[in-house]
């Protein structure tokens, strides 16, 4: 039975239903037990953001909290995973990936390249990304294009709670590294989630609003700033078909490029820095596989080639919002030889 | 539909198909002001964020007043057209337009209709969710068919709730009850069906089941003969040796909306009405744990090789003709050849035009017509 909950629960109920499910899956990660057997309300935390409340207590010894060391902890998960675990482990912001790097891309993504298959690495590292929380240049990117890039990683960018939790039990059962994106800014969102265990596998893009005239495809938060880009511009006549890539390794080509064959006209929209991101990959994939179908330019909405910025006024304006969005695809309807 | 103050002027309002629907859309209208129509005769295409369906007229009469326009969300239960006798004057149908126009404009899905309200038994350790409409009147149960569930009926549960009190469940492996269908006999689904009916606490009631589902409702009644007081069958296994096999596993092995989509079209006459909401609803419901095993389990109660394994048949004849027993068809069924309507002797036959292996989705006034008829026929 499906109930309303948040991104946040969606994501603990699933790490919750796997540890109970496979006694093999751990939970690691800086304060991921969150004070829990301190003084005072116990296990008042549970990860920076409350994505592991409670689960110290229901499984003694399975949550771990870890030294703020993230080359030591990260090679303890993935080193773990080659054991026989399937940990979590958590990557507080992804901004912090530049001291675990080699342990990510150059241990844990080559592992069943370089053993012939004979090892198996099935980790899952969760991580926030994203601007919005003025947190400032340092926690506040997106970075999902920088894993995209490395063959053997999964990347994974869940933008409901439905999607959260069926895409953390299908990372957790996964037996290759995955990536898990969550944006700061989804927490608090809710939609219905069933309770029972479901996956979301990955390389499936989600169509989450059907249309003919122009093909929106984007991830992660900047699906809802394309569905409200694209609620404006119904009432003005043009139809919109939102794509939500939800995986950006693996990635879904086909139902891509089936949309754009069907409407002609592609806009692009991705929170990250425009060079090098998903837009410009999702770009140069129907350039190059549908350009019969296209009537105009493929737009791009991404953020600027800029550090997010700690000035309140200027991550406002640095974050795509829903009227960048739609003056895009005015863009591309508009458009004219 | 619903009389209003003056009693000859008949509100056609908008349906609520399911337990989450608030507001419907209507997408066309087939019928014009000045229109004639008879009994089942479709009045609009209307569209819910589940599903798309036609609305049929549940009575004949003229057509005097459009009253929602094409593209406009329209509160569940809110008046959409109006139907009255030529001498019905036009005073009283602009004052009843007026009204009806107000409820729309302020866009307040009615809550107060109440509506199927979700429960659960334990049946024998399994969970078993079922949902009921209806204050009085007799009790009828609702079986869905292989891969379907409660909502399979959702455009029939709501109207008959009007004289009756209708319940429908989700088998076990199906919807949201239990997903652990034990050796997937016929016996464990009949289970529960008795289950919910003790749950209910009625002493009779009314069985209706569609495909595998009316094998259930018919072991239902071999089990416990005295409790059923009439059987509805629509297109139901075990009446014949074809089935379409090739459905049936690819419904169980379908993992994609791309290999699901054209399988979910063969059930219905008209393919449009898989919409996108509908695949991705199968889906989700196929990516629950524990489905993939119970619907490959359910093939082997099912199917003997390519052809059907179940007698229903026999069950039906060693029951006599202790109770009133209908089966109904889509004349379009490609799931369960029509024609072995033909071999089941005992009964009283329909077969619908227009419809396939869903008659209760493709066509639910017929359907609706057949099973009152039957429930009238147990006196």
């Amino acid at each position: 039975m499906a109930r309303n909950i948040t991104y946040r629960e969606a994501l603990n109920e699933a790490l919750a239903q796997e540890m109970e499910r496979d006694e093999t899956v751990i939970v690691m990660g800086e304060d991921n037990a969150g004070g829990a057997g301190a003084p005072g309300d116990d296990d008042a935390w549970g990860g920076v953001l409350g994505v592991t409340k409670g689960l110290y207590h229901k499984f003694p010894g399975r949550v771990l909290d870890t030294p703020i060391s993230e080359s030591a902890f990260i090679g303890a998960a993935i080193g773990a995973a080659t054991a026989g675990m399937r940990p979590v482990a958590e990557l507080m912001f992804v901004d912090f990936m530049g001291v675990c790097f080699d342990q990510i891309y150059n241990q844990a993504a080559k592992f069943r390249y370089m053993f012939g298959g004979k090892a198996i690495t099935p980790v899952v590292i969760r991580t926030m990304y994203g601007a919005g929380l003025r947190a400032a240049a340092q926690h506040s990117q997106c970075l999902y294009p920088l894993f995209t890039h490395i063959p053997g990683l999964k990347v994974v960018l869940p933008a409901t709670p439905y999607d959260a939790k069926g895409m953390m039990i299908q990372a957790i059962r996964d037996n290759d590294p995955v990536m898990f994106f969550e944006h700061k800014a989804l927490y608090d969102t809710s939609g219905p989630v069933p309770e029972e265990s479901y996956v979301v596998p990955f390389g499936e893009a989600n169509v989450v609003r059907e249309g003919g005239d122009v093909t929106i495809v984007t991830l992660g938060r900047m699906v809802h700033t394309s569905l409200d880009a694209a609620g404006q511009l119904a009432a003005d006549g043009v139809q919109c078909e939102v794509i939500d890539l939800r995986t950006t390794s693996p990635l879904d080509e086909d139902t891509v490029l089936e949309s754009v064959e069907g409407t002609g006209r592609l806009v692009v929209v991705d929170e990250a820095h425009p060079r090098c991101n998903i837009a410009t990959d999702i770009s140069a994939l129907v350039a190059r596989k549908a350009f019969g179908s296209l009537q105009a330019p493929i737009e791009m909405v991404t953020a600027p080639h800029t550090p997010v910025p700690f000035s309140n006024a200027l991550e406002d304006i640095y974050i795509p919002d829903a009227q960048r969005v739609v003056n895009a695809v005015k863009t591309v309807t508009g458009w004219s030889r | 539909m619903v009389p209003l103050t003056d009693d000859r002027i008949v509100a056609v309002t908008m349906p609520k198909w399911g337990l989450s629907m608030q507001l419907g859309k209507i997408t066309a209208w087939a019928v014009a002001e000045g229109d004639e129509v008879q009994a089942g005769d479709d009045l609009a295409d209307i569209e819910t964020e589940k599903i798309t369906g036609t609305l049929e007229a549940a009575d004949a009469g003229t057509v005097r007043r459009i009253i929602a326009r094409v593209g406009e969300d329209v509160p569940v239960s809110g008046t959409i057209a109006l139907i009255a006798p030529a001498e019905v004057g036009d005073d009283a149908l602009d004052a009843a337009v007026l009204e009806a126009r107000a409820v729309i404009d302020a866009g307040v899905p009615d809550d107060a209709g109440g509506g199927a309200e979700l429960q659960t038994a334990d049946v024998g350790g399994r969970k078993i969710s079922y949902a009921g409409a209806g204050q009085d009147g007799d009790v009828i149960l609702l079986v869905h068919g292989y891969g379907g569930d409660r909502n399979s009926w959702l455009f029939l549960q709501e109207p008959m709730a009007a004289k009756y009190r209708v319940y429908a469940l989700d088998l076990p492996g199906h919807g949201t009850s239990a997903k652990d269908v034990g050796d997937g006999t016929l016996g464990v689904l009949a289970d529960a069906v008795t289950g919910v009916l003790d749950a209910l606490g009625a002493g009779r009631a009314h069985l209706v089941g569609h495909s595998m589902g009316g094998a259930v409702a018919l072991a239902v009644a071999a089990r416990d003969p005295g409790r059923i007081a009439s059987l509805t069958l629509i297109a139901p296994t075990g009446f014949g040796a074809e089935i379409n096999a090739g459905y049936l596993r690819g419904f169980a092995d379908a993992q994609t909306r791309r290999e699901l989509k054209p399988v979910a079209g063969q059930l219905f006459a008209d393919e449009s009405l898989v919409t996108r909401q509908l695949v991705d609803d199968l889906l989700a419901y196929k990516r629950l744990d524990g489905v993939d095993e119970s619907l490959h389990t359910l093939l082997g109660t099912l199917l003997d090789g390519d052809a059907q394994r179940g007698d229903s048949a026999a069950a039906l004849a060693a029951l006599g003709d202790a109770i009133p027993v209908t089966v109904v068809w889509g004349r379009a069924d490609r799931i369960i050849p029509a024609a072995q309507a033909e071999s089941v002797t005992g009964a009283v036959r329909h077969v619908i035009d227009g419809a396939g292996h869903m008659p209760q989705m493709e066509r639910p006034a017929e359907v609706q017509a057949a099973i009152e008829e039957t429930i009238a026929r147990a006196g």
